[in-house]
């Protein structure tokens, strides 16, 4: 079924009794052209791009839960393109485009808010620095403003401009960032890929990956063994334990992010704000709580849940950028797992086996990544090779010296 | 998550600074195949689901490394020791286990 305004008065009228599910429960089958791993957003949406830009329709999405149960449903939903490297700004900048047009090609609302997202900063040094991203941003097509204090003092008057120790000098504004809704885009796509006839499989989890002689023949799940030509992974936070079924190590440390979200108030912030002093993030959502994180916590880690240092560590930044913060209680708190590599840069690349394909690295920036993750991982799939936007995340820059690394940090991944 | 540090004994770890696996060691420079080997020892990891040897800089207290075996699964702590007594191959006389 279409969703239309049209077809939610008629539902309605009809009591709401015939909605129908938004895609089938598939049994696997023996054989699939394409299996995809991992049925979070990035899996979906590779899924879909597959059918929808390449015309491959027998493929599978094995999921080892229910699909967004993972990263998908643990992120603060925020999504930008304010990159400074020119391969990572021309990559998110497709996001965000894909981003745009998103509702229409999925027929599905993902509550995407243009709302901008606010970058402070605090110093000389980091204005220049800021002015500098602006404007390789801009070089690259991107919306970029640098505002003043005055300007930004307009839009946010509840910060605190003349903490002794960090004062606020201005922003860097892409107004085009904002946030999407984080279910609604695994849903979406999940709706979209299943109507174009690719298979769901939940409660699937991969066991083992079949290869001969240096190619991929297929996976070994608990649901049995499924037979297939090309194997695409998309299981960031777990990438090395996918990786280590094929013999491979990768460039990736698993560590943990945690996230936090105040009780509903009525609306008090209408953009996505960044502390440029201490690392602190914070949004709104629809039900009114406020949406907040923050650094890693910095050790290797498959737990979903970090540490109490971390959390004071966070939350002293934002009381210390918005003082009013402090009035508020915490309704919960989560961690999600973090692929960092070693250069803060994702990897969306083919592998050394025939036909098994990597996507993975996100760090702490998968949901933006969501749309041009999946299109670009559905072009090197289906071509055998990765397009020009995602030309740059190979999995052998490292040995290479091609690093992509944002901020300069060197093979550190608890620092990017 | 809290350390035994075998010097300052039991701290939060908000005291150290971590440096990441333990295990990679620093290739022969002068090896036939030292450029593949320094990119391996520099950027790939076995990342382990489970138990981890890793290294451990205790920034707020003694200055000591330490070399930590956790699970990172749990973040059970099972042995601690001085990093130097590792490289010196000493027997385990600091280790301290919970």
């Amino acid at each position: 079924m279409k969703y239309s305004a049209l077809s939610l008065v008629y539902e309605a009228l009809r009591g709401n009794a015939d909605w129908k599910p938004a895609w089938r429960d598939a049994q696997p089958k023996a054989e699939y052209d394409v299996i995809i791993v991992g049925g979070g957003g990035h899996g979906l949406a590779t899924a879909h791009y597959l059918a929808k830009e390449h015309g491959l329709s027998n493929v599978a999405v094995l999921e080892k839960g229910w699909i967004g149960s993972g990263n998908a449903g643990r992120n603060t939903t925020i999504i930008r393109s304010n990159y400074l490297l020119t391969p990572n700004i021309q990559f998110y900048e497709w996001s965000m485009k894909l981003w745009e047009g998103l509702e229409s090609d999925l027929n599905y609302n993902v509550m995407v808010s243009q709302r901008g997202v606010v970058n402070l900063y605090h110093s000389d040094a980091q204005r220049d620095a800021f002015a500098r991203r602006g404007n390789a941003m801009r070089l690259n097509g991107v919306d970029a403003e640098l505002l003043d204090r005055a300007q930004i003092r307009a839009m946010l008057p509840f910060l605190d401009y003349d903490n002794a120790r960090f004062p606020i000098h201005g922003a860097l504004l892409q107004r085009r960032g904002g946030t999407a809704r984080h279910d609604a885009v695994v849903w979406g796509y999940a709706r979209a890929a299943d109507r174009r006839g690719v298979d769901i499989i939940q409660n699937c989890e991969v066991t083992g990956l079949v290869i001969r002689n240096g190619r991929i023949a297929g996976v070994e799940t608990t649901r049995g063994n499924i037979r297939a030509a090309k194997v695409g992974v998309a299981v960031a936070g777990n990438t090395s334990r996918l990786a280590a079924m094929a013999g491979l190590r990768m460039p990736i440390e698993a560590h943990v992010i945690q996230a936090f979200v105040t009780e509903g108030v009525k609306p008090a912030i209408d953009c996505v704000l960044t502390f440029g002093a201490g690392h602190f993030y914070i949004s709104q959502s629809d039900k009114g709580g406020l949406v907040f994180g923050g650094d890693l916590d910095g050790y290797n880690t498959y737990a979903q849940r970090g540490n109490l240092p971390t959390v004071e560590d966070i939350i002293e930044g934002g009381v210390a950028l918005w003082p009013g913060l402090g009035r508020l209680r915490v309704l919960r708190h989560w961690g999600g797992l973090l692929d960092m590599t070693m250069d803060g840069t994702p990897i969306i690349d083919r592998t050394p086996i025939d036909g098994l394909y990597l996507n993975g690295g996100w760090c702490y920036g998968g949901f933006k990544a969501t749309p041009a993750s999946g299109w670009c991982f559905a072009h090197t799939i289906a071509r055998g090779e990765p397009h020009a936007l995602n030309a740059a995340f190979r999995l052998d820059r490292f040995a290479a010296g091609r690093v992509i690394d944002e901020k300069g940090q060197g093979a550190q991944p608890n620092l990017h | 998550m809290r350390i035994v540090c075998p010097y300052c004994g039991e701290r939060g770890n908000e005291e150290f600074t971590y440096q990441g696996d333990a295990s990679p060691t620093r290739p022969d420079p002068a090896g036939a195949d030292a450029t593949q080997k320094f990119a391996e020892y520099v950027y790939l990891r076995d990342n382990p689901r489970g138990p981890q040897r890793e290294l451990w800089y205790h920034a707020a207290g003694c200055h000591s490394w330490l070399v930590v075996t956790r699970n990172t699964i749990s973040h059970e702590i099972t042995h601690v020791q001085f990093a130097r007594d590792v490289a010196n191959g000493a027997t385990p006389a600091t280790e301290v286990g919970r």
